[in-house]
């Protein structure tokens, strides 16, 4: 019997990051290097929004599970002009963190001794952190007393450490891990350390989510968007198993995926394989967040009066168990892929992941009912001139089916609304990819709101200049079928042995 | 326009000469497809990459123009275009490039 894997549950969290978005952000970095007098890096402190402003933002509360999808398609864009009723941090999914907390669980994720924050600073923030429910005392544990000011200043003045700031005053700082490797410089260390503790914050929540055993993870996989390693092996590797170290995982191993935007996509995949296979029971896939695109799109953000709305760190874990028959199931028959050969138009890369794997379980296009693509949230990238992604590609989605002969050009409209959804993820790269609906997908498949959803990733793979292909694979989650291995009792075991004993017994009756 | 394509714009501009350059876009709306047809005609009006203040003047097309359709192989554009000119607003687009070629374009007839 084929075993199945299913969504066991997942957590969602993102990180408010205002001083990052000036410290850390390429787009910023860049024009400090190129243009250090700008006016728009003079403006842009202006535009930062507190944390109390990010609470109350629409997509944000979608993000961690506090409106529903469909809550947030009856507000209209928009939405950085609203205020969402709902402002808690702590959502059904995950939390959105503030930056000084974050810094602490960043010290808790360093274990070189790379990251100085200032006493005072680690005594008046520590019981905040201490009182959030998924950070356990041994992570507490991890965060040493603090350093004095001076020492911290010395260290970014003359040991070329990089600055932690937080509302604009020094309160930390993170070293370089090495006098001359560029990979294992103060700025590399601090994404990756940024991705690892944001990665860690979203394997607690998952953990917290789903019920299950630490002890029961056996594989962790991170599709983030980093790569850690040395001048001997940049990207070797791993961040999965370095937070699943933080959050206690202590009978995991794990390894890195990477594949851009669609990274998370492949590692579904493979987590599902590998559970469907025996392999491991439990597989965790994870990303943190990245500071790089912080504030990205900040100059048109600006340039339209808006504030900078890339200031959130995004993270997501999601585990695939064996079944357990309730939660959905990834059905492996229906897997798309983009693959060397398939071209790089829009209209052969949406073939290749949507109608080719369906047509090949005998689905149409109508038969899925909701898809996630990159769920870009368009208040970002709208102001921006990228468009609403997500809108584009349900737009795609729907004109090929337009051209199947599955709807008429006129129903366009009507099976984006039906079959899409808004977008409301950060624009971390990886993190937008499909996954921040899985949360949701689950429940609605539970619930028999939705049956089926199908899940896309897209990854621009010429962006690393080693080839100028695109990229992107897609699964489909739908409804368990029931009858779980896991529910096979003892009698019914003895019962399907008793069986085959008995038929082995009259066939050879019938021999003699 | 990304950093890496205004260099390979202006390298080939360089190479081959401006009149001999045609910029093909695929963007998927109109403030898109004149931004990237304004940074290679007037330059980067985002003052970031290396076509800021050079006005190499460029012809620039956008894939779903009439003139760049009538060159294609009808069932090419089929499969590779068609779906997304459904989607995409292509007088929108036409407009924008109208608009940025007549203001900018050195070398249009």
């Amino acid at each position: 019997m084929k075993l199945k894997s299913v969504i066991k549950g997942a957590g969602y969290i993102l990180v408010h990051t205002p001083d990052m978005v000036l410290t850390s952000g390429t787009t910023q970095t860049t024009e400090r290097t190129v243009n250090p007098d700008s006016p728009y890096l003079a403006e842009l402190p202006g535009h930062i929004r507190s944390y109390e402003k990010v609470l109350e933002y629409y997509p944000n509360q979608v993000y961690i599970g506090n409106v529903t999808p469909g809550e947030f398609e009856a507000v209209p864009s928009p939405w950085h002009d609203k205020a969402c009723p709902v402002t808690s941090r702590h959502g059904k999914f995950g939390e959105i963190m503030p930056q000084e907390e974050f810094l602490l669980l960043m010290q808790a994720c360093d274990v070189f001794d790379l990251i100085k924050l200032e006493a005072g600073f680690v005594a008046a923030v520590k019981p905040a952190l201490a009182s959030d429910p998924v950070v356990s005392e041994d992570i507490l544990a991890r965060i040493p007393t603090g350093t004095p000011a001076e020492e911290i200043k010395r260290l970014v003045d003359e040991e070329h450490a990089e600055g932690l700031l937080h509302l604009g005053k020094l309160v930390g700082c993170m070293k370089r891990a090495h006098d001359i490797d560029v990979n294992l410089s103060a700025h590399v260390m601090l994404e990756n350390i940024v991705s690892k503790a944001s990665s860690v914050l979203a394997l607690l929540h998952a953990v917290k989510n789903t019920g299950i055993g630490k002890a029961e993870i056996e594989y962790v996989i991170d599709c983030a968007e980093e790569a850690c390693g040395d001048m001997n092996q940049r990207g070797g590797g791993s961040l999965a198993k370095s937070a699943a170290e933080i959050a206690g995982l202590t009978r995991a191993t794990g390894s890195d995926c990477r594949g851009f935007c669609a990274g998370p996509a492949h590692a579904i995949v493979e987590a599902a394989a590998l559970v469907t296979a025996g392999v491991y029971t439990a597989v965790a896939v994870t990303a943190g967040g990245c500071t790089a695109k912080l504030g990205m799109n900040g100059k048109d953000h600006i340039k339209k009066g808006l504030p900078v709305l890339e200031d959130m760190l995004g993270g997501f874990t999601v585990i695939i168990s064996a079944d357990d028959g309730v939660s959905p199931e990834i059905n492996l028959d229906i897997v798309g892929r983009h693959t060397v050969g398939t071209g790089s138009s829009p209209q052969a890369v949406i073939s290749s992941l949507v109608t080719e794997p369906l047509e090949k379980s005998g689905m149409k296009i109508l038969d899925i009912d909701k898809f996630a693509p990159e769920l870009q949230n368009p208040d970002i990238t709208k102001p921006a001139g990228a468009g609403d992604v997500p809108l584009s590609n349900y737009k795609m989605i729907g004109a090929l089916a337009a051209k199947r002969g599955e709807i008429t050009p006129k129903d366009l409209d009507s099976f984006v609304k039906e079959h899409g959804l808004m977008g409301w993820a950060p624009t971390q790269g990886h993190i937008p990819s499909g996954v921040p609906y899985l949360g949701f997908a689950r429940e609605d498949i539970i619930s028999g709101k939705i049956k089926n959803a199908m899940v896309i990733g897209k990854g621009s793979l010429f962006l690393g200049r080693m080839t100028n292909l695109f990229d992107g694979v897609s699964f489909v989650v739908q409804k368990n079928s029931g009858v779980a291995q896991a529910a096979l009792d003892e009698g019914a075991v003895k019962k399907l042995i008793a069986e085959a004993l008995r038929g082995f017994a009259q066939s050879m009756l019938s021999e003699e | 326009m990304d950093l890496e394509n205004q260099k390979r714009v202006k390298e080939f501009s360089d190479k081959y000469g401006p009149e001999n350059i045609v910029v093909l876009l695929g963007a998927s709306e109109g403030e898109a497809s004149g931004l990237a047809a304004e940074t290679v005609t007037a330059g980067d009006p985002t003052f970031a990459g290396p076509l800021t203040g050079v006005s190499l003047g460029l012809q620039v097309y956008h894939v779903c123009e009439p003139e760049i359709k009538s060159e294609f192989d009808s069932a090419v554009y089929e499969e590779q275009v068609s779906m997304m000119e459904m989607v995409i607003d292509v007088p929108d687009i036409v407009k924008e490039m109208t608009t940025i070629r007549d203001q900018y374009c050195k070398f249009c007839s």
